[in-house]
């Protein structure tokens, strides 16, 4: 096999109409494409078998720009369109691309839901702590103290941990990475593909013009940087929490947690539907 | 070799700032958005790890290793493992 380079990303897989795309410079959306190509590359899938879904935001327009099936929906509603393509044909592969916003605040019913019945979807969230589209208005993601247009004088209100929050509901395969490190995302995404259930995958992704500039995080270096620094992977994070000293955990307690937070095997909600509905057919009760 | 897909790049620089062994510079031909794309300084220092390639949200480029170049491939640090010092 031909080494898989960007040239051959795009001949494969890219809509080249569609390219250069409308990201901004150091915008990190492209690197989720990017990863999630790699990985589809990597598990040797065929693009027909995969249904790419989105709801509504910058993140949210990745699928136009791949060329294979895909639901560019209404925004928050990307996992419900994903659950439905499912439903009607448990073969395909669906990968919904969503943003923080469009997962965590107005699809947060629909992002809980699908993990308690564990829908056999793969969610890759892209989380740039703000809503980019509209000009960065506040997120559930947006860290304490941050800037947006509706907190000019900092945020008040406490984040959401996405993958906590899926973790204990029971999402079979739960990560989270920066896309300033690419290997580690690629390796989470083909587990997720390959996850028989909910997979969720969350990506810190820099968002240079709505978030960086309004909270003075310097240029687009000096942005990626900051992923680097205040990140922590989980192991060290507990490590810390156990032995550390008390300055220690009092810096891990402000960084952000990356790593593998959950993988474990669960029955999925098709495949027992569709064991109910053999089990009716042969006239079981 | 690396070949530059001048008119997809948007001139972000984190190839150059990445590259762990800076092998790489801005070019002097300003591309058709306004921004100097990339290229392999006079001086290559290249050993065809991707992690430009891999880095670049544009998919502008693409690293071709040179067969006849036997350079020792370095790896650079690509797992995020930041201790915390207080
Ligand atoms: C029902 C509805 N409410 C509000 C909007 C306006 N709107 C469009 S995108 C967006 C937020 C997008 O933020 P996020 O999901 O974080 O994606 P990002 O742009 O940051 O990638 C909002 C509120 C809409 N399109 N539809
Ligand atoms: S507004 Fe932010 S998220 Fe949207 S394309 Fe620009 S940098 Fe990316
Ligand atoms: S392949 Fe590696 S060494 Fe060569 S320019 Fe790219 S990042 Fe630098
Ligand atoms: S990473 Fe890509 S878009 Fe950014 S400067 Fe390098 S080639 Fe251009």
């Amino acid at each position: 096999m031909q080494e898989l380079s960007a040239e051959l990303i795009r001949k494969k897989y890219l809509r080249d109409e569609m390219w250069p795309s409308i990201f901004c410079n150091g915008c990190g959306i492209g690197n989720v494409l990017d990863y999630t190509l790699r990985a589809i590359e990597e598990l040797n899938l065929d693009l027909d078998e995969i249904v790419f879904v989105s709801g509504i935001g910058c993140s949210s327009r990745l699928p136009g720009y791949i060329n294979a099936d895909g639901l560019h929906t209404t925004h928050g509603r990307a996992i419900a369109f994903a659950t439905g393509v499912k439903a009607v044909n448990p073969d395909l592969k669906v990968i919904v691309f969503t943003g923080d916003g469009d997962c965590a605040a107005i699809g947060g019913n629909h992002f809980i839901h699908a993990i308690r019945r564990n829908v056999d979807i793969t969610v890759i969230m892209v989380n740039n702590f703000i809503y980019g589209m509209t000009g960065g208005q506040l997120a559930p993601t947006t860290p304490i103290g941050s800037r947006s247009t509706t907190s000019p004088y900092g945020n008040i209100e406490p984040p959401f941990d996405l993958c906590e929050l899926a973790k204990v509901i029971g999402a079979p395969y739960v990560a989270r990475w920066t896309v300033s490190h690419p290997y580690r995302p690629i390796k989470s995404i083909k587990r997720g593909i390959e996850k028989k259930g909910f997979a969720y995958i969350e990506l810190l992704t820099p968002c240079p013009t709505a978030y960086g500039r309004r909270n003075r995080l310097g240029d687009i270096k000096e942005l990626w940087k900051w992923y680097d620094e205040n990140t922590i992977l989980i192991e060290e994070y507990e490590r810390i929490m156990k032995y550390g000293s008390d300055e220690e955990k009092e810096r891990a307690s402000k960084m952000i947690k990356i790593g593998v937070f959950q993988d474990i095997e669960k029955p999925e909600y098709f495949e027992e539907y569709y064991k109910l509905i053999d089990r009716l057919k042969e006239g079981g009760k | 070799m690396i070949i530059v897909n001048e008119d997809w790049c948007k001139g972000c620089g984190m190839c150059i700032e990445r590259c762990p062994v800076k092998a790489l510079e801005q070019s002097d031909k300003l591309n058709r958005r306004g921004v100097y794309p990339p290229r392999l300084k006079e001086n290559n220092n290249c050993n065809y790890c991707r992690l430009c390639e891999l880095i670049c949200p544009d998919f502008a480029i693409t690293v071709i290793p040179d067969e006849n170049l036997l350079k020792k491939t370095v790896k650079p640090k690509l797992i995020p493992v930041r201790r915390v010092r207080a």
